[in-house]
């Protein structure tokens, strides 16, 4: 084990880790963005927009997510959409993370009972209000812990960038491995900060799960 | 530039070959990790404390890391400790390891979920306790597992994509290489895409047969 050329890196992983962090945050806003738009598509009275949101779910999860970051970012400017690495990597991801996240929602939305909407109604709220005074609060409570897992996956996923150079923690990691032959010593540094990360990810998810609940 | 698919065809042989490679590094490393989970499953129940507790630290660093960055540990590292390995071999030990890990993980939760009395019956009629573990238990916590490992699977697949990083000329590497010649990107790796994606219909028509033979025979 190679400390002292640990010692002398690490500056370099952390800035990395910022990176991941900036990363993973625009990523899940947009995923959670798409995530709630793909779910009210999948659960809307028009057919064509179910259909819409079934596509959008089989096609972004059943296809790596690295193709969709090489189409969006290589392949972009053939049909005019012109991206840097960073904002391909955020936009990318993040619609394949809202594919997962749209599952998740609406797995959520759909195990509240019936009967509170049934009631809803009947107490002389319209649809729209009974979505969104009823199910929607009660729907939201039980959705953050698989959301946390989503989140989980997505920081994770952020490491596919390096693929397209946007110097994060796997990119400098593997920039690192390439001119110090030290794959553990890189590997330890790049892992501990992705399990920092992941770890507080976790305890936030915890908080915001146990202070959603109703006790 | 515009999109011309027409000039597919003339490269379909070299996308079907990393096709196949596909394929074959899926298959191999799904039967790793399944062998692989059992066996990670039984340690993390059943062996010494002293075993037991470092090895589900690993685990842990497994389950927390990115899939990418152990390819990039297991190829490179595999070479400094002296261990020079086909690229592809790196890759189907580093998918075949990081999915046993997520395996273990659910086949744990139904070896505990088998109930209790099936161990004391199995003793009762004089099996060990490795030949109850073997030959009552675990085959019976394996057919609860299936269809969550089958998701697992199919994860897999598309993570398979990640070894064209590391050198393997899988589907994701020859749609690389094709572009380099023709510097067409989009519609070769639109192309891949839809090819993944027909595997993965594949593998979904495969799971529910499964799931459906499992539930006949419950």
């Amino acid at each position: 084990m190679d400390f002292d050329l640990m010692l002398k890196v690490y500056p370099f992983f952390l800035e990395a880790a910022l990176t991941t962090i900036v990363l993973s945050v625009l990523t899940a806003i947009l995923g959670l963005f798409c995530g709630a738009l793909g779910a009210a598509a999948r659960l809307s009275r028009f057919a064509l927009l179910r259909f819409a949101g079934a596509a959008y779910v089989s096609l972004f999860r059943g296809t790596p997510a690295l193709l969709q970051l090489f189409i969006l970012y290589f392949g972009g400017p053939q049909i005019g959409i012109q991206l840097d690495a960073f904002e391909a990597g955020v936009i990318g991801l993040g619609i394949n993370a809202g594919a997962y996240m749209t599952e998740t929602i609406r797995g959520s939305i759909i195990s509240i009972d019936k009967g509170q909407r049934e009631a809803a109604r009947t107490l002389g709220l319209s649809r729209w209000q009974a979505t969104y005074k009823v199910i929607l609060p009660q729907a939201a409570r039980l959705m953050v812990r698989p959301l946390g897992v989503n989140l989980n996956m997505l920081v994770k996923a952020t490491a596919l960038v390096a693929a397209i150079s946007v110097v994060e923690l796997t990119y400098t990691a593997q920039r690192y491995i390439g001119s110090t032959y030290k794959p553990f010593e890189m590997f330890l540094l790049a892992g501990v900060l992705y399990m920092i990360i992941i770890y507080a990810v976790g305890r936030g998810v915890a908080w915001l799960d146990r202070k959603v609940q109703i006790t | 530039m515009g999109l011309d698919f027409t000039i597919i065809p003339k490269y379909m042989d070299i996308i079907l070959l990393g096709v196949a490679w596909t394929i074959g590094i899926t298959v191999s490393a799904a039967l790793l990790s399944f062998i692989g989970g059992i066996l990670f499953a039984v340690i993390a129940l059943y062996a010494p404390w002293i075993i037991r507790q470092p090895f589900r630290l690993v685990e842990g660093v497994f389950m927390g890391t990115p899939l990418l960055l152990q390819l990039f540990l297991i190829y490179f590292g595999l070479v400094q400790i002296g261990i020079d390995l086909p690229a592809f071999v790196a890759g189907i030990i580093g998918l075949g390891l990081h999915f046993a890990v997520y395996n273990s993980e659910l086949i744990q939760t139904a070896i505990l979920a088998v109930d209790k009395g099936q161990m004391e019956a199995a003793r009762t009629l004089g099996l060990s306790r490795s030949q109850a573990l073997r030959k009552v238990v675990i085959p019976q916590a394996i057919r609860d597992v299936i269809p969550p490992i089958g998701n697992n699977m199919i994860a897999l697949l598309k993570d398979s994509a990640l070894v064209s990083v590391i050198g393997v000329s899988e589907l994701t590497l020859s749609a690389q290489r094709v572009i380099g010649k023709t510097y067409r990107p989009f519609e070769f790796y639109i192309l891949a895409a839809a090819l993944y994606y027909i595997i993965n219909l594949g593998m979904e028509w495969v799971q529910r047969r499964i799931e459906r033979r499992i539930s006949v025979s419950r």
